[in-house]
C-alpha cells in the first residue's frame, strides 16, 4: 500500500487495497458520529481539538516506527527515548531557562538523533537483530533517564513560560504541537515520496538482497532509518514534556506498543516494504479516538488497553484475509 | 562507437576462481565478449555460469584471475562498479521489489530527478517506464505493483529497466525458461535488436534452441571449469551435449533393467487452483517415472501436493489400491511416500545440525520410549546409511553445512531412507552437484528401483529424464501433454511436448 | 569445518565445542561477581540470605523457561506479563466470588493455559500472522482485560497458607519452597527440551522450520504446544507472585515479557532460533540476581541496572557476529 498518488491510473487489484485505507476513514467517521450521538459534546471543536492535540505526538512517534517497520526493523528504544531526551531537555531548562522554545526543539532532535544513530549502528553494523538492538538499547537509554536525572521529576513550575507556551499557544485556532506535527508530515511525504533515500528505504524493505545487487548501501539505510526514528522521537520527546507540563523518569514506559499499534492498523507490515504516511495518520487518528471517546460515553477508560489490542489483531487478520482473497482471485483467473 | 578495434574484447576474463566453503565453483574459467555480439553461455545445472555472472555484475568478487574492461584491469568491487560501466543483469528469478511498483522496479538505482533539487519526477519516470515498455511490446501499467505480476510479465520488466541504463553488456540468465514460446520469440526480437544497436549480450540458457536460434558464440562451462569457445554456426548440438556433459550420455545414467511390479501410487485427477489441474498418472514397484517439462510447468507443484505440503483441492490420491487423503507430511510418510525437495540447503537439511540429526529427523520418534530419546538415538541406523551411502564425511557427526553439495544430497536421501519410504518422489535430485556425486546418486536410485522401491524423478535435465526414467510424463503450463514409454522418447519429443503440443 | 577433526564423544559434541560452551562463561561471570559480593559485604555468603535473596526473583525464572523455548523455535512471546496480569486478577476476583484458594489457584493456571492456547491458535492457524504482531496484540488485549475486570482496585486478603508458596521455607530448614518449585519445574524444562524427541523438534525447526515440516514435522501443533505451555506457565507465575506481593493488580509484572526475554538472550538463547538451552538461561537468571544484589550492595541504583543489563544483551549478540566477520575475512584474504 505504498504511496501511489504518482501513478496516474489505477489497477483494480490496487483498488481493493486502497479500500483499506478508505476502511479506516468510514470506521472513522462513523464511529465519531455514534459517539457525538451519545455525547454531543465529543463533536465539539474543542474536544476535536484536544484530540488531534494528543494525536499529535502519537503520529510523530509512528513515522518513525514505520520507516523501521519497513526495512523489516523495529525500535522498541523509541519509549525510553521519549523520555531520556525529555529529561535532558527539562533538566537544561531548569538552568538555562533563556533558551527559546523553538531551540529546545531541534535541541531535541539533535539528542534523538544521537541515540538513534547508536541504535542504528548496532543494528546495521553489529548485525544484531533489531527486537534485541532495540530491546536492549530500551534498557540503555530508560536507565539514563534515571541517572541523569537522579530519579528526580522535572515539574511544570520549573520551565520556563515560553516553553509551556508551546503546549497551550495556539496558531490559526491551532495548537502549536498541531501545527509542527503538519510540518513534520509535510516533510516526511515529500521525504518518503519524492527523494531517492526515501524511497530507497522502502525498496531496502522489499527485496534487501536486490536492493544490494543495484548498489544502494543497504546497511547505510538500516542506520539511517533509526537514526530518523530517533530524530523523530527526541522532537516527540520535547513535545511530550511540554504537553504534559513534567519529565519523569517512567515517562511514556510501555509506549511503544501503541507506537507500533499505530502503525498496524495504518497498513504497516511489521514484515516490511509496505507502509505509507496516509495509513499511520489514519491509525494515529483511531487510537486517539478510543483513548479519547471512551470517557465520553461512559465506558471506562479501563477499556482503552484491550480495544487496542482487540483491534490491531482484527485489523490484520482482515488485512491478511483481504490479501489472501486477491491471491486466490488472481490464481482463480490464471488459465491453466 | 568509440573507435574500438574490432579484435578488442568489450570484456575479457581471465583465469577466475572462485571457492566457496567445501567447493570449488569456478576454477581458472576465461570468458570474453565482443561488441555486439549475443555470446551463450551453456553448462549443465552447478557448472558455474550464476557464480561467473555473478562476477561480472560485482555481486561476488572472485578469489584469483583478473578482469579487463575495454581492454584496461577493472576490478568490480561492488554492483556500482559494474552499473556505472553499463553492465546490467537480468537474473534467473526476477530481483524485483515486489511491493514497488513497476515504475520505481525499473528506476530504482538510477531515477529521473530534478538536477537542482533532485527531486524525483515521478510524471518523467512513468513516462519513460510506458514507452521503454512498448518497446518491448509490453502494455503493462506502470504503476501496477510488480508483485502482482506474473514471472514472464517481471522479466520484461527488467528488460525494461536494462534498456533504461542503457547497457552496453546485458547479461540474461535463463530469460526463457518462464516464458511462452510466443513471449521467447519477442525477446529473441528484443535481444537481436539490441545487438543492432551494439549491445553485447551475455544469454544463459539450458534450452538448446535458444542458442541456435540467437547467439553468435557460445562457450561451454562444466564443473566450474571452461571447456572451449565457439562459433554457434561451427559446432553441432552433439558436440555441444559431448562439451556440456563431458561424457557418453549413456554411461552417465545407469539405470538398471528390472521388473515392473504392482501399482504403487495412482493419482487421478489432480488439481490445485492456479497451479495444475486434472493430473493422472499411475507409479509401480521398480519404475522410475520422469516428469519432464519447463521450470515452472508445474511438476514440484504436483510433487508438493501429493506429499501434502501444499493439499489439492480436487482429484483422489490412491496408495496401493486405496484412496487416501493427503493433508499433512506426516500423513504422507505414515503412507510410505517421501519427497526430496528440490531446493536441499532450504528444504532438504537442518544445515547447522549434523548428520546423524538430520538422517533421523524424520523418524525421531522411532528412538524414543513414550517420548524419551535413548541414548545414542539413531546412531546405528545413521552409521549404516553412512555407509550405504559412501558419505564423504569424517564421521555422521560432522555438521552437514560442511559437506558438499553431493554429500549433502546424499544425508538428503539418507533421512527419506531411514524413514524406510517406499514410494520416493525425487525433485531434482542431482541439481548444483559435481559430476562424481551424480553418477553415485543415480546408481543408488536405480538400485532402490531394483529393490521394489517406486520413484518418481522430477528432472530440467534432458539426458537424466531419458537415462533414468521407465516412462516419462511431460508437463507444461500446470498440465500433463504428453507422457513417453523409456523406448519412444528422445530429447526433441520432450521438449516439443514441453513447449509447444497440448494446445 | 576445522573442529571435525577433534576428538567426538556421543552426543555428537566436539570436545571444543563442550569447553567453549557459553554456560561456561555464564559459570565464570557468576562466580567473579560472587567473589566481588562477598567482598563487599560480609553477609552475602551467609546460606539463609542468599537463598532468600534468589527467591525473590523467582516467578520471573518460571517465565524464562517456556519463553526460552519459544525463542529456540524461532519465534517470540511478548504477552507473557500480561497472562500473568490477567491470570493473577482472575484468580483474587474467583476467590472474592467465594472459591477456595485451591480451586482459584486452579483458576490462574487454567486462564493462563487459554490464553496462550489462543496466542498459539491464531499463530498457528492463520498463514500470515507472525507472533510478534499476534503476542504484541495480545499483550494489550490480555492486561486490558485485567483492567476491565479490576480497574485501579487491588484484591488481597488470601488465607495465610497461601503467602507461604513464596515466603515459606520447607519444612524446618532454610530452603524456600519457591527454589524446590522452580527446580522441579526447571528440571522438566531441561529434560523435555534436551531429552525428548519433541525438544528435538523444537530446535530442527527454530534452525529450519522449511526442512523440519518437509521432513514431517508437525509444526503447527509443536508451536501450540509452545505458545500454550507458556501461557500455563504465566498462569503459574502470577500464582506466586500474587503470593510475594499479597494482592492483585492489573499492573502486575508490567515489563515481564521483554525483561524475561532479555534473560534468556543473556543466556545464550539465540533470538533468531536454534540456538542455546535451558541450563544458560538459568545461569543467566542467577546471574541477574547477583548482579542486582551487588549493586544494590554499593548503593546503585537499580535504574543503572538496566544499563548494565542492555549493554551485556547488546554485546551479548553483537560480539559474536562480529568475531565470526573478522575470521570470515581473515580466511578471504589470508
Amino acid at each position: 500500500m505504498n504511496d501511489s498518488n504518482h501513478v496516474s491510473s489505477v489497477d483494480f487489484l490496487k483498488n481493493l487495497r486502497g479500500f483499506r485505507e478508505l476502511g479506516l476513514v468510514v470506521f472513522i467517521v462513523s464511529i465519531s458520529l455514534l459517539i457525538g450521538a451519545r455525547n454531543p459534546r465529543f463533536l465539539t471543536w474543542g474536544n476535536l481539538h484536544d484530540m488531534l492535540l494528543d494525536t499529535s505526538i502519537l503520529s510523530i512517534l509512528a513515522i518513525g516506527m514505520m520507516l523501521v517497520l519497513v526495512t523489516g526493523g523495529i525500535d522498541l528504544s523509541a519509549e525510553s527515548g521519549i523520555a531520556l531526551t525529555g529529561m535532558i531537555v527539562g533538566l537544561t531548562l531548569i538552568r538555562y531557562p533563556q533558551i527559546p522554545a523553538v531551540l529546545t526543539l531541534f535541541m531535541g532532535m539533535a539528542l534523538g538523533a544521537g541515540f538513534g544513530a547508536i541504535t542504528g549502528a548496532i543494528v546495521a553494523g553489529g548485525r544484531v537483530i533489531p527486537i534485541i538492538a532495540t530491546l536492549g538499547m530500551m534498557y540503555v537509554y530508560r536507565g539514563l533517564t534515571f541517572i541523569v536525572s537522579g530519579g528526580r521529576w522535572v515539574n511544570a513550575y520549573e520551565m520556563p513560560d515560553d516553553f509551556k507556551a508551546m503546549a497551550t499557544g495556539r496558531l490559526l485556532g491551532f495548537s502549536n504541537l498541531i501545527l509542527i506535527a503538519i510540518v513534520v508530515y509535510i516533510v516526511f511525504t515529500y521525504f518518503i515520496n519524492h527523494t531517492e533515500t526515501g524511497r530507497q528505504i522502502f525498496a531496502v524493505g522489499s527485496n534487501r538482497e536486490a536492493a544490494r545487487i543495484i548498489g544502494i548501501r543497504t546497511n547505510r539505510i538500516i542506520w539511517l532509518v533509526y537514526t530518523l526514528s530517533g530524530a523523530l522521537y527526541g522532537l516527540a520527546g520535547v513535545m511530550w514534556i511540554a504537553r504534559y507540563a513534567s519529565a519523569q523518569s517512567d515517562s511514556a514506559s510501555g509506549y511503544v506498543f501503541t507506537i507500533v499499534a499505530a502503525c498496524v492498523l495504518g497498513g504497516v507490515a511489521i514484515t516490511g516494504g509496505v507502509g505509507s504516511i496516509s495509513g499511520i495518520l489514519l491509525g494515529s487518528i483511531t487510537i486517539g479516538i478510543i483513548n479519547n471517546a471512551l470517557p465520553m460515553i461512559r465506558v471506562s477508560p479501563f477499556w482503552r488497553t484491550a480495544l487496542t489490542g482487540a483491534i490491531i489483531l482484527i485489523a490484520v487478520i482482515v488485512n491478511i484475509a483481504i490479501t489472501r482473497n486477491i491471491e486466490r482471485k488472481a490464481l482463480l483467473q490464471r488459465k491453466i | 562507437m568509440n573507435g574500438l578495434k574490432m579484435d578488442t574484447y568489450v570484456l575479457e576474463l581471465k583465469n577466475i576462481s572462485k571457492y566457496f566453503p567445501g567447493v570449488k565453483a569456478l576454477e581458472e574459467v576465461g570468458f570474453n565478449l565482443k561488441k555486439g555480439e549475443i555470446h551463450a553461455l551453456v553448462g549443465e545445472n552447478g557448472a558455474g555460469k550464476s557464480t561467473l555472472i555473478k562476477i561480472i555484475t560485482g555481486v561476488l568478487q572472485p578469489d584469483e584471475g583478473e578482469i579487463f574492461f575495454h581492454g584496461e584491469k577493472i576490478v568490480f568491487s561492488d554492483p556500482t562498479v559494474a552499473q556505472k560501466n553499463l553492465i546490467a543483469a537480468i537474473y534467473q528469478n526476477p530481483t524485483c521489489f515486489p511491493h514497488l511498483s513497476v515504475t520505481e522496479n525499473i528506476f530504482m538505482g538510477h531515477p529521473i530527478v530534478e538536477p537542482r533539487t533532485r527531486r524525483l519526477l515521478w510524471n518523467e519516470m512513468n513516462a519513460e517506464a510506458m514507452r521503454l515498455l512498448k518497446t518491448l511490446g509490453s502494455e503493462l501499467n506502470p504503476g501496477s505493483k510488480m508483485g502482482d505480476l506474473s514471472v514472464a510479465q517481471q522479466q520484461m520488466v527488467e528488460i525494461a529497466k536494462a534498456l533504461s541504463l542503457d547497457a552496453r553488456i546485458l547479461i540474461m540468465d535463463e530469460p526463457t525458461a518462464a516464458l511462452t514460446s510466443r513471449e521467447t520469440e519477442e525477446l529473441y526480437e528484443i535481444t537481436r535488436t539490441l545487438r543492432k544497436k551494439g549491445t553485447s549480450v551475455v544469454f544463459i540458457s539450458h534450452r538448446f534452441e535458444d542458442i541456435y536460434q540467437i547467439a553468435d558464440r557460445v562457450t561451454v562451462l562444466r564443473d566450474g571449469k571452461s571447456v572451449g569457445t565457439w562459433n554457434v554456426s561451427e559446432i553441432s548440438e552433439g558436440e555441444l551435449i559431448k562439451a556440456m556433459v563431458g561424457r557418453e550420455i549413456s554411461q552417465l545414467f545407469p539405470k538398471s533393467e528390472v521388473p515392473i511390479g504392482d501399482e504403487v501410487l495412482r493419482v487421478e485427477g489432480l488439481s490445485r487452483v492456479g497451479y495444475f489441474a486434472d493430473i493422472s498418472f499411475s507409479l509401480h514397484e521398480g519404475e522410475i517415472l520422469g516428469f519432464s517439462g519447463l521450470v515452472g510447468s508445474g511438476r514440484s507443484e504436483v510433487a508438493q501436493a501429493i506429499f501434502g505440503i501444499h493439499p489439492y483441492d480436487g482429484g483422489k490420491i490412491f496408495v496401493r489400491g486405496k484412496e487416501v487423503p493427503i493433508d499433512s507430511p506426516w500423513k504422507a510418510m505414515e503412507m510410505g511416500i517421501g519427497y526430496l525437495p528440490e531446493d536441499r540447503q532450504l528444504q532438504g537439511l537442518v544445515l547447522p545440525l549434523t548428520i546423524t540429526d538430520n538422517i533421523t529427523l524424520s523418524t525421531l520418534d522411532r528412538y524414543a520410549r513414550k517420548g524419551w530419546l535413548k541414548s545414542r538415538a539413531g546412531h546405528d541406523i545413521s552409521q549404516k546409511l553412512f555407509s550405504l551411502l559412501k558419505i564423504k564425511a569424517s564421521s555422521i557427526f560432522d555438521k552437514t553445512y560442511s559437506l558438499s553439495g553431493g554429500n549433502q544430497q546424499k544425508v538428503v536421501v539418507g533421512k527419506l531412507l531411514a524413514g524406510e519410504l517406499r514410494i520416493l518422489i525425487m525433485d531434482e535430485p542431482t541439481k548444483g552437484v559435481d559430476v562424481g556425486a551424480k553418477s553415485a546418486i543415480h546408481k543408488i536410485m536405480s538400485d532402490l528401483a531394483a529393490n521394489g522401491f517406486a520413484l518418481i524423478m522430477i528432472s530440467s535435465e534432458m539426458p537424466e529424464i531419458l537415462g533414468m526414467s521407465d516412462s516419462i510424463v511431460v508437463m507444461r503450463e500446470g498440465r500433463i501433454t504428453r507422457t513417453f514409454s523409456r523406448e519412444e522418447a528422445n530429447q526433441e519429443k520432450l521438449l516439443t511436448a514441453a513447449v509447444e503440443v497440448g494446445r | 569445518m576445522e573442529s571435525t577433526k577433534t576428538s567426538i564423544i556421543p552426543g555428537g559434541l566436539s570436545l571444543r565445542e563442550v569447553f567453549l560452551r557459553w554456560e561456561w562463561l555464564l559459570v565464570g561471570l557468576i562466580v567473579g561477581v560472587s567473589i566481588v559480593n562477598g567482598r563487599l559485604s560480609p553477609h552475602f555468603w551467609d546460606y539463609a540470605g542468599l537463598m532468600d535473596a534468589m527467591a525473590v526473583f523467582l516467578e520471573k525464572g518460571f517465565i524464562v523457561l517456556p519463553v526460552a523455548m519459544i525463542l529456540i523455535s524461532g519465534e517470540i512471546d511478548i504477552s507473557v506479563s500480561s497472562i500473568v496480569a490477567l491470570s493473577s486478577v482472575l484468580m483474587a476476583l474467583s476467590f472474592q466470588a467465594g472459591l477456595p484458594m485451591v480451586l482459584a489457584i486452579c483458576v490462574a493456571v487454567a486462564v493462563g493455559t487459554a490464553c496462550g492456547a489462543f496466542n498459539g491458535f491464531l499463530i498457528t492457524r492463520i498463514p500470515g500472522l507472525s507472533s510478534v504482531i499476534v503476542t504484541l496484540a495480545a499483550n494489550s488485549l490480555f492486561r486490558g482485560i485485567a483492567y476491565i475486570v479490576l480497574g485501579d482496585r487491588a484484591v488481597g486478603g488470601f488465607p495465610r497458607w497461601y503467602s507461604y508458596l513464596s515466603w515459606g521455607y520447607l519444612g524446618s530448614s532454610s530452603i524456600p519452597f519457591i527454589i524446590l518449585a522452580f527446580g522441579i519445574v526447571a528440571v522438566f524444562f531441561g529434560l523435555v527440551l534436551h531429552k525428548t524427541t519433541f525438544g528435538r523438534k523444537v530446535y530442527a525447526i527454530g534452525n529450519n522450520q522449511v526442512a523440519a515440516r518437509f521432513s514431517g514435522i508437525p509444526v503447527s501443533r509443536i508451536k501450540l504446544i509452545l505458545f500454550t505451555l507458556a501461557g500455563v506457565m504465566s498462569g503459574l507465575a502470577a500464582v506466586f507472585l500474587t503470593s510475594k506481593l499479597g494482592s492483585s493488580r492489573p499492573n502486575v509484572a508490567l515489563g515481564y515479557e521483554l525483561e524475561v526475554i532479555a534473560i534468556a538472550v543473556l543466556g545464550g538463547v539465540s533470538p533468531a532460533g536454534g540456538k542455546g538451552g535451558i541450563p544458560g538461561a538459568i545461569l543467566a537468571l542467577i546471574l541477574m540476581r547477583l548482579l542486582r544484589y551487588g549493586l544494590g550492595l554499593i548503593n546503585v541504583p537499580g535504574q543503572v541496572m538496566l544499563v548494565v543489563i542492555g549493554i551485556i544483551l547488546v554485546l551479548v549478540v553483537m560480539l559474536p557476529n562480529l568475531i565470526g566477520s573478522v575470521r570470515i575475512s581473515r580466511k578471504r584474504f589470508g
